[in-house]
């Protein structure tokens, strides 16, 4: 059980999260053929309410199919931040935003505040895609699975006509990993 | 096996697992967790010439599965815990009146509208006794999502044979959960079809309390006529108030299940050869057990899991032969104590200890080897 890695993406019902985290354990399970389960919680509501999709990847089979030590944890909103945080592993890594995440008091492992929403709003014009980024970031920063593998896994799942710009997301999600990584 | 591996979730792989046992209908009314199951079977059968049904209500959804198994067809529906309730009527009838049909039940939290999107495992007592009256039942627990597909199968196979309804008990974690699925070809799995009565019309009954032979349930429209009643009913499947007639008919809806044990059973066991401690789990509970005995045996506690996948009807005879050697028995369940009760009835001479956690959340490995070491002390 020792090279078991658990993400989490955490935010708000309607973000893409849950999409985000099937994305990536297709990209394990499929492309490099290691054991991946993805799981998800959430509330009752349609849409609001924080939810959180979390993605197991292991070389050995996996019995318990949700996070408990998080490695990488991704933070969309304050809320799901506050909540969710806690079962970080000292040494885990923490992704947020810096225009959706101000208050760090609840802060633990290794906390990188990155531009998500900024670069989307510049480079892509809105804010569509946020999960996208945050996907191409923590595959920067864990080397979990390759940029081809998440890339053949993305373009799976994404709609037609909306194959560039989700590749440009995940792009932009790469280069903010590799500078905070380059830090 | 084929190399069609795919990353599923439990959802999915029951109705893939339908649409390869031959699925020909599904009527049903959505609830989370388990509307998925409608949601692709409402894609799939209607592209492939088969029958997809909203209806009006959970009750009405069952009533239509019947009608169509009546027909000749397999058939399923899907639904959670209020929903479930609400089928209870049309399961009595089911069983009654012999009609073979696939029921799945994704658990949720409960009583009542309790939660929606939160596992729990409390619906294992009504799955064997939600509806009124002696009967049998059979009930399927997979603890995986690769497991789902094969025993969604195995549960449309077993509702023909038996001809009795079926249910798979999964739960929010594994209908909702993504992971791989080896998905087979048609011909590498056993499929068991609707077949015509090997007499003719008039020389058929529809039932058959005194062979020991599950009868063929006749197609409406192929020219086999014979009345369906939920009243106690003879051969012919007219009423009846004769005690003999009576008799038998009781018997015979225990009898077809329970004669039949060791071709219904299913189970696994895990590192049983030499335990001290006994851990009867099923389900997705039966994933956390499996990584605490794993942690269990690291720190020297002999522990080894029987995991029930068919678990009605319970498999008392192993429980009861595995009682004799290991003395100590864990039941950890996402409620508050049920199969412990069929654990402890049929474990004589053995403790038998529960660890019963339903917060919504999974029990997980942490909580069942705190309870492994606890015991062991004990």
């Amino acid at each position: 059980m020792s090279d078991r890695i658990e993400f989490r993406f955490s935010g708000s019902g309607g973000q893409g999260l849950i999409l985000a985290g099937i994305i990536l354990a297709d990209a394990a399970a499929i492309y490099e053929n290691k054991n991946a389960v993805q799981t998800q919680s959430y509330g009752p509501e349609a849409r609001g309410g924080s939810s959180k999709s979390e993605v197991i990847v292991s070389d050995d089979p996996i019995e318990y199919p949700k996070a408990t030590k998080v490695d990488y944890m991704v933070s969309l909103t304050q809320e799901s931040f506050n909540k969710y945080i806690s079962d970080v592993k000292d040494n885990g890594i923490v992704i947020a935003d810096k225009e959706l995440v101000t208050d760090l008091s609840k802060a633990k492992g290794k906390l990188y505040m990155l531009d998500m929403v900024k670069s989307a709003r510049e480079e892509l014009g809105k804010l569509l895609g946020l999960n996208i980024i945050s996907l191409g970031i923590l595959v920067e920063i864990s080397g979990v699975v390759s940029h081809d593998s998440i890339e053949k896994a993305l373009m799976k799942r994404v709609p037609k006509g909306f194959e560039e710009y989700n590749k440009k997301a995940l792009e932009i999600g790469f280069r903010l990993g590799k500078e905070i990584k380059n830090k | 096996m084929s190399k069609n591996i795919k990353l599923m979730q439990g959802n999915e792989a029951i109705a893939e697992g339908a649409v390869i046992a031959g699925c020909d209908f599904f009527a049903g009314y959505p609830i989370t967790p388990s509307s998925e199951v409608a949601e692709i079977l409402s894609n799939k059968l209607p592209k492939i010439g088969k029958v997809f049904l909203q209806m009006e209500d959970e009750i009405a959804a069952l009533g239509a599965v019947l009608g169509a198994a009546l027909g000749g067809a397999k058939a399923i529906t899907a639904s959670s815990g209020p929903g479930i309730s609400l089928k209870q009527e049309h399961i009595g009838y089911a069983s009654m009146c012999e009609i073979p049909c696939v029921i799945i039940n994704v658990m949720r939290g409960g009583p009542s509208t309790g939660l929606p999107t939160l596992p729990a495992q409390s619906d294992i007592m009504q799955a064997r006794w939600g509806t009124h009256g002696d009967h049998a039942i059979i009930a399927i627990t997979p603890s995986s999502v690769n497991e789902s597909l094969y025993e969604t199968i195995r549960a449309f196979n077993l509702a023909v044979k038996y001809r009795t309804p079926v249910m798979i008990l999964t739960d929010e974690i594994i209908g909702h959960m993504r992971e791989k699925v080896v998905i087979p070809d048609k011909n590498e799995v056993e499929i068991i079809d609707v077949k015509l009565p090997d007499v003719p019309p008039e020389k058929y009954n529809p039932y058959n309390f005194t062979s020991g032979k599950v009868t063929p349930l006749a197609p409406m429209g192929e020219g086999y006529r014979y009345h369906v009643t939920g009243l106690i009913h003879g051969e012919t499947g007219f009423p009846s108030q004769k005690t003999d007639v009576i008799q038998n008919a009781e018997n015979w809806l225990i009898d077809k299940i329970y004669k039949n044990i060791k071709d219904i059973e299913k189970f696994e066991e895990f590192q049983l050869e030499d335990a001290d401690i006994l851990i009867v789990a099923y389900g997705s509970t039966s994933r956390s057990a499996r990584q605490a005995i794993m942690m269990a045996r690291a720190a020297g506690i002999k522990a080894g899991m029987f995991r029930p996948i068919t678990i009605w009807p319970f498999p008392e005879e192993q429980i009861s032969s595995l009682s004799k050697k290991i003395k100590k028995i864990l039941v950890p369940e996402m409620n508050m104590g049920q199969v412990i009760l069929e654990v402890q009835r049929n474990a004589c001479g053995s403790k038998v200890y529960g660890l019963n956690i339903v917060n919504g959340e999974p029990i997980t490995p942490d909580q069942i080897y705190a309870k492994i070491k606890e015991v062991s002390e004990l």
